[in-house]
């Protein structure tokens, strides 16, 4: 495959920034995007350029690094899947693919496709936590849960933090994101203790890095990798509304 | 060329965000200017401004039943309770509240959007695609000012008389009947227009309300969205009634 690459370049945060085009050849449909990258790189590199900086690491779909918003979409074109397992098969030859990052306040762009998204850590440690004693494993039967909480539960903890719906939002939100922990927690009852303390705050810490607010539109569950709910914002909106009543 | 010695970290620690009074520190009220908070409070507000559109169509619905029905109803709005009440106290007292949940409602509203534009600095080259119901968020916002204005110019219309051909001394009946003239198409025109931006309003906005109210689960939302695309049908339809019906002659 011959594609045109339309690729966000910028040297660091103050740097302002543009877009560069780049013709590649030989793409093969069996190459997973980042792959794809990887052979630009490369390159670039034997060009003695500058490679294109961009996030991964598991290239599994399981640890939230990889980014990208591919033609509009975070993540690319299909559905429920990381841009690190979207493979080249998925386009044609001779397409032109715009890869851009996430764009937020919250998540200022370290270097080109690079984006600092330590703002989720600073909502997780506002209080995205449980004050369980640790230890050895407690018996698994000692605290019973409904099965049907333990479910959504488990969905709302699939969440990688990768940060696609902040980037799909059309207000920059961050609630998908806070809504799948508060979710999680909320759910079980390890989660009870703090539980109106932490929606408070982990609320209070997502305004405070900038991120805009939700208007229920849905386009973050849409592009979630993990099909994060849409649900899981109208608990923490429960939670939130619990709280605030005292 | 290669060059990473200017890649910077963005967010130094020192300079990490911090929220400048929690939530749990702050009033009672006070709480409420939270992105959520401001969303409920937008919520409440638009609640009742829905309970008036509804009372109020089904005022309008009245013209079909003739001249006196409606000129009594509109009558009757302002004595309310006499002559235990003084003239007009039950209505002003309605048009008050509905005068503060519109200021809310709108506070919110505009504080949400300006935070909303702050979020995202720099935009995408690609157009996003829109994947969900992102549209929502323009139709709400631009939808929201045309609404604002279509209240303002109907205020000076139907209720003050001031750009009714009739002027301010006629019957509610007679000025309806002048406003939606055939030769005046236009009025009838714009009256259409804000209606069904009102209807598209109301289609997003009851079931956002609802969500942002904690009701929202994923097995009703197909219920939710039923009853709230038909609500805003049923809207559109019944403030749509009275203008055309005057138009076409079925109203004089
Ligand atoms: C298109 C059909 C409509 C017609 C024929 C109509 C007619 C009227 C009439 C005759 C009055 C004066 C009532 C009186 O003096 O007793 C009035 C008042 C009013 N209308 Fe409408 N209306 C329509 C749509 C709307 C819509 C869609 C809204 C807002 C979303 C609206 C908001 C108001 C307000 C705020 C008042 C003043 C109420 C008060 O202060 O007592 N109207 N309307
Ligand atoms: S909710 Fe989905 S899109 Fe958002 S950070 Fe978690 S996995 Fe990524
Ligand atoms: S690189 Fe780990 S999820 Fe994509």
């Amino acid at each position: 495959m011959k594609l045109t690459l339309k690729i966000w370049r910028q040297q660091n945060t103050a740097d302002k920034g543009r877009m560069v085009s780049y013709e590649l050849d030989d793409v093969s449909p069996d190459m997973s995007f980042l792959e794809m990258l990887d052979i630009l790189n490369e390159r670039l590199i034997l060009e003695d350029e500058d490679p294109v900086a961009f996030d991964h690491d598991c290239r599994e779909g399981i640890c939230g690094m990889c980014s990208l918003v591919i033609d509009g979409t975070p993540h690319g074109p299909e559905k429920a899947t990381t841009t690190c397992q979207l493979h080249m098969r998925k386009f044609k030859d001779g397409d032109v693919i715009t890869i851009e990052p996430w764009r937020a306040r919250a998540f200022p762009v370290i270097k080109d496709l690079v984006v600092d998204r330590t703002a989720f850590d600073r909502i997780i440690q506002a209080g995205g936590y449980i004050s369980a004693p640790t230890g050895s494993a407690p018996e698994a039967a000692a605290i019973p849960v409904p099965k049907d909480d333990a479910n959504d539960a488990f969905d709302a903890a699939t969440c990688i933090g990768c940060g696609a719906c902040v980037a799909a939002c059309p207000n920059a939100s961050a609630m998908l994101f806070t809504a799948a922990k508060i979710t999680h927690l909320g759910l079980l009852p390890q989660g009870q203790p703090e539980r109106y303390d932490r929606v408070t705050a982990m609320v209070d810490q997502m305004d405070a890095e900038g991120f805009g607010g939700c208007t229920n539109t849905g386009e973050c569950t849409a592009v979630c990798p993990k099909g994060i709910p849409l649900e899981t914002i109208s608990r923490l909106n429960a939670d939130l509304l619990k709280a605030y009543r005292g | 060329m290669r060059d990473v010695s200017s890649v910077t970290r963005s967010t130094p620690v020192a300079t990490r965000p911090r929220p400048k009074t929690p939530s749990s520190a702050a009033g009672p009220l006070k709480r409420y200017r939270s992105s959520v908070g401001r969303k409920v409070v937008m919520a409440v507000t638009g609640a009742i401004l829905f309970l008036f559109v509804i009372t109020h169509m089904l005022g309008d619905l009245k013209a079909f039943l003739g001249r006196e029905d409606f000129n009594h109803y509109s009558y009757w709005l302002r004595s309310v309770g006499a002559p235990a009440l003084p003239h007009r106290v039950f209505l002003s007292s309605l048009e008050a509240g509905l005068v503060v949940a519109v200021i809310l409602h709108i506070w919110a509203a505009v504080s949400l959007a300006r935070q909303a534009r702050r979020a995202r600095p720099v935009r995408y080259a690609a157009r996003p695609k829109v994947h969900e119901n992102g549209y929502a968020t323009y139709v709400m916002r631009y939808g929201g000012v045309v609404i604002l204005l279509f209240v303002i110019w109907h205020l000076l219309d139907l209720t003050f008389g001031a750009v009714n051909p009739k002027g301010e001394n006629a019957t509610p009946y007679d000025k309806v009947i002048a406003d939606f003239d055939p030769a005046r198409w236009y009025i009838t025109l714009f009256y259409i227009v804000a209606v069904i931006l009102v209807g598209l309003h109301l289609r997003h906005g009851l079931f956002s309300a609802v969500q942002t109210l904690g009701w929202g689960r994923q097995g009703r939302y197909p219920a939710i969205r039923l009853v709230a695309d038909v609500t805003a049908a049923l809207v559109v339809l019944g403030f749509v009634a009275v203008p055309v019906g005057v138009t076409i002659g079925v109203l004089k």
